[in-house]
């Protein structure tokens, strides 16, 4: 038995333990707010926390989770309480389509949360295993720092 | 006033919060998995189609041409691309067999276990070397050989264009089932109505039988404009003979190899000019891939043949194009819409000029560009919102353009610098809605309800697929009634609910859709004001005055339908008159550095000046403008689609390169708003002006910054290291 804590939750996981993390999450815990765009780690549309670090759910297997913590976008804000950072994706045009958004978000969280550098080159750096078809990344960029620097107000 | 306003958009908080619904992830009871069996030859007969008598077949649902009840055809434009291949394939990857299972990775392995032989015909790949012709145009305007005979000189050149990967991020998606009789059809899609009409004719069914409807779309770009007709018709027909819904949800490798793609484009200029640099004579030729069936083919010629000229005024004028039949899979629809391809052309070919005449390409664009009054090469007379010049002169003067020229120019002869860099411009117009009397045969509506209860909702076909459209209708309508924007909604495209606004596509929904909803909302606003006195100020209000409107009954609809603007004149025979009513505008400077060792390009800068009309929410407009430009940016330097034995061999995101975070340059966007006085609140077309220059305009920066011009895309460190050869 596989047992993840997930958005704060703790599961036992009783699935095929090589079962893709982003499976797991879609079919087994209703969690769809993880996208699938290419199946092969180059998206990122797939990005959750694993042990608050960001991965591509559709290359790890679920029993490498065993024991370990996962964030999906489902544990920032809801609809009507929004979090900072999702809060700045939305006043700044971060999202458009939004298939690539919950991945972005969490690939963001994390760096946010790091509390390291937070500027233009630093961001970039951070979401460039993140692809986004539609922004060109500068409302995205511009959406992070809006949350970084409200989050030290 | 909500329009000039950044409404926050109205998709957001579901979409940044991971509860947007995309098709694959709704629940639907009881859905079964459906894949494709596809063509592993470009041109054959087919001799067998064997099952494995090793798999359980009983478990599985089966379909072939054979289980189609009506046409065995994707209606489009021309009647030749079938649903499903039947005893002849005309390209890689075409659908033979599909198959439904309850387990997603079961149907793929009973996919496996289907095997077809083919008796191998002849195929043809090289577009020069095909003599199936889909479509072809001819544009001319006053006398070409007198043009040349009064030139000083004159210039020719060659440009080529690859095709390009859409890249949505969604792949396609669509679920189809069965509920009272309606054959229900849902999934990403851009244009609702052109599902319909194919289901019509698949199914022999009236509208009232079929419905379909959108779900939140990962992203169009072109890519579902036209395949969604083909992949509802698959869903629909396994859903029907299963008895239960199924969904066909592609991964990567299939999206990207089985369906639609930029065309690629050859096109040769001819031009003579006067030693000022006046353009005396252009004489052009384009030459399209349309792929194995004609699809929107015709329409994108259409497109790349009304925009060959550039946005220069020439007395005489040539441009002769044809699209072809190749045994690959059909190009379609891609942001541009065979634009880009032709602009590409007229644009670089400036810096041919430019040495030829030794005047730099700005004068040349300045002398020459259109001005209000100016004549197209069609003989349409430019009588509002030209800002083609303002764009031009606005990104010369943000972009520091001319005196960069110079400290590149310097710098470049400095042998000990590690990089060469370079600037390079280019300038377009785009037409915004149909060609010529396209919207006259759309016949598009689009309307208003006011629910008894008070609810103001905007009916239109229109999708939102990223753009911004809910938005953008939302603000248009509370404007034009004078509320809040917040009073409306937008119901979802749902052909049972919606009237046909014809596809999401063009740069039309804003100009073309959005003037219909404004429209409406007017007569609205004229019901109020005669049934309840005023236009309501409050909740309160409104409810009692939707009250009196709807007297009893539960909503009023107010719908109007396109009516051309009496001044539009247009002969599809001659292809001569106004190709569109009005045009956007745009110019852009591209700043970039070049790694002498590696031939790396690094874009430093993008300064884009476009013009318009009036941005009804200038996030989203910029949001298109720097979006469509990076799309461009991808076409000019990373991406591309290679063929072998016609079908794509880097299908996939991990070698099919699009720009990431690290590769987008900083954007300093100019908005230029020319208003149109038949466009909602002056508004012209924006979503595909920003995709069309990026790729000259990055040529051109290469060729100072090297020295070298290199006629085709992408501009990649490999072409880049053989032309310094």
């Amino acid at each position: 038995m596989i047992k993840l804590t997930v958005n704060g939750k703790k599961i036992s996981f009783k699935g095929a333990p090589f079962k893709r993390l982003i499976d797991a999450l879609r079919e087994d815990l209703a969690l769809t707010g993880t996208k699938e765009g290419c199946g092969e780690g180059e998206c990122g549309a797939c990005t959750v926390l694993l042990d608050g670090e960001p991965v591509n759910s559709c290359l790890i297997p679920v029993c490498q989770a065993d024991g370990r913590k996962i964030e999906t976008v489902e544990s920032l804000g809801v609809p009507e309480k929004l979090s900072k950072l999702q809060a700045g994706f939305l006043a700044c045009g971060g999202a458009q389509c939004g298939i690539c958004t919950p991945g972005m978000l969490m690939t963001a969280h994390a760096h946010v949360r790091s509390k390291g550098k937070c500027d233009d080159k630093s961001i970039r750096t951070a979401l460039s295993g993140n692809l986004c078809r539609c922004t060109g990344y500068q409302d995205i960029v511009k959406s992070v720092l809006k949350a970084a620097k409200g989050g030290k107000k | 006033m909500s329009v000039g306003k950044n409404e926050p958009r109205r998709d957001g908080p579901a979409k940044l919060t991971g509860r947007a619904l995309y098709l694959d992830d709704i629940n639907i009871p009881g859905c079964w998995h459906g894949v494709t069996v596809r063509s592993t030859v470009p041109h054959g007969k087919i001799k067998s189609i064997a099952y494995d008598p090793s798999f359980p077949w009983d478990e599985c649902v089966v379909v072939t041409a054979k289980d189609i009840p009506g046409k065995n055809l994707v209606t489009l434009i021309e009647a030749d691309q079938p649903l499903l291949a039947d005893g002849i394939v005309r390209h890689r990857e075409e659908a033979i067999v599909l198959i439904a299972h309850p387990d997603r990775a079961t149907a793929y392995e009973a996919a496996k276990r289907v095997k077809i032989e083919y008796e191998a015909l002849p195929p043809v790949f090289d577009m020069e070397k095909s003599d199936k012709v889909f479509k072809s145009y001819l544009i001319e305007r006053g006398d070409l050989d007198a043009g040349f005979a009064a030139a000083d000189v004159v210039v020719e050149g060659e440009y080529r264009t690859p095709s390009q990967e859409q890249a949505y991020i969604e792949n396609n998606a669509i679920a189809a089932y069965e509920e009272d009789g309606v054959l229900i059809v849902t999934g990403s899609l851009q244009c609702p109505y052109y599902v319909l009409k194919a289901m019509k004719a698949i199914f022999n069914r009236g509208e009232d039988k079929i419905r379909v409807i959108q779900t939140v779309t990962g992203g169009g770009f072109g890519g579902k404009e036209e395949y969604p007709s083909m992949l509802a018709g698959h869903a629909a027909l396994l859903a029907l003979k299963a008895g239960r819904p199924v969904k066909i949800a592609y991964d990567r490798h299939e999206d990207m190899a089985a369906t639609t793609k930029r065309h690629p484009a050859l096109v040769r200029h001819r031009t003579g000019l006067a030693k000022d640099g006046r353009l005396l004579a252009q004489d052009i030729e384009v030459v399209m891939d349309g792929g194995a069936y004609a699809t929107l083919s015709g329409v994108v010629l259409s497109r790349g043949t009304l925009h060959a000229a550039g946005a220069y005024e020439c007395p005489n004028v040539r441009v002769r194009s044809k699209v072809v039949m190749t045994h690959t899979p059909p190009n379609g629809a891609f942001r541009g819409f065979g634009a880009p391809q032709t602009l590409f052309a007229v644009e670089l070919h400036w810096e041919r000029i430019a040495d030829a005449l030794k005047i730099d390409s700005l004068t040349l664009r300045q002398r020459n560009i259109f001005k209000l009054g100016s004549t197209t090469a069609t003989g349409q007379i430019l009588v509002e919102s030209v800002g083609a010049e303002e764009c031009l002169q606005k990104t010369v003067k943000h972009s520091k353009y001319v005196s960069k020229r110079k400290e590149y120019d310097r710098w470049n002869k400095n042998k000990r610098n590690k990089t060469w860099k370079g600037i390079g411009l280019a300038v377009c117009h785009h037409g915004a809605g149909f060609t010529g009397s396209g919207e006259v045969y759309l016949a598009s509506r689009a309307g208003v309800a006011l629910t008894k209860d008070g609810e103001l909702i905007v009916l239109a076909a229109s999708t939102e697929i990223g753009q911004g459209t809910n938005t953008m209708f939302a603000q248009v309508a509370a404007d034009a009634l004078g509320v809040p924007a917040s009073w409306f909604t937008v119901e979802t495209p749902d052909t049972h609910k919606v009237p046909d606004s014809g596809p999401t596509v063009a740069s039309r929904t804003c100009m073309v859709v959005g003037g219909l909803v404004s429209r409406a909302t007017h007569d609205l606003r004229r019901a109020f004001e005669a049934e309840f006195g005023r236009v309501p100020k409050t909740a309160a209000d409104l409810k009692k005055a939707a009250a009196a409107l709807c007297k009893g009954a539960p909503a009023r609809r107010f719908e109007v339908q396109y009516e051309k603007p009496p001044e539009v004149t247009w002969d599809d025979a001659t292809y001569r008159g106004d190709a569109y009513g009005v045009y956007s505008y745009a110019a852009i400077a591209v700043d970039l550095e070049i790694d002498k060792l590696t031939c790396e390009v690094r874009l430093v800068k993008v300064t884009t000046a476009q013009d318009i009309g009036k941005a009804i929410n200038p996030l989203l407009a910029e949001g298109q403008i720097i979006g469509g430009s990076t799309q461009g940016l991808g076409w000019a330097l990373l991406e591309e689609p290679l063929f072998k034995d016609g079908v794509m061999i880097n299908n996939q995101l991990t070698n099919y390169v699009i720009p990431t975070s690290l590769d987008t340059p900083s954007f300093q966007v100019l908005l230029v708003e020319k208003p149109y006085t038949r466009g909602p609140f002056g508004a012209k077309g924006v979503g595909e002006l920003p995709m069309d220059i990026p790729g000259p305009a990055v040529a051109a920066a290469v060729k100072h910054a090297t020295g070298r011009m290199i006629p085709t895309l992408p501009q990649t460190p490999e072409r880049i290291s053989q032309a310094l050869k």
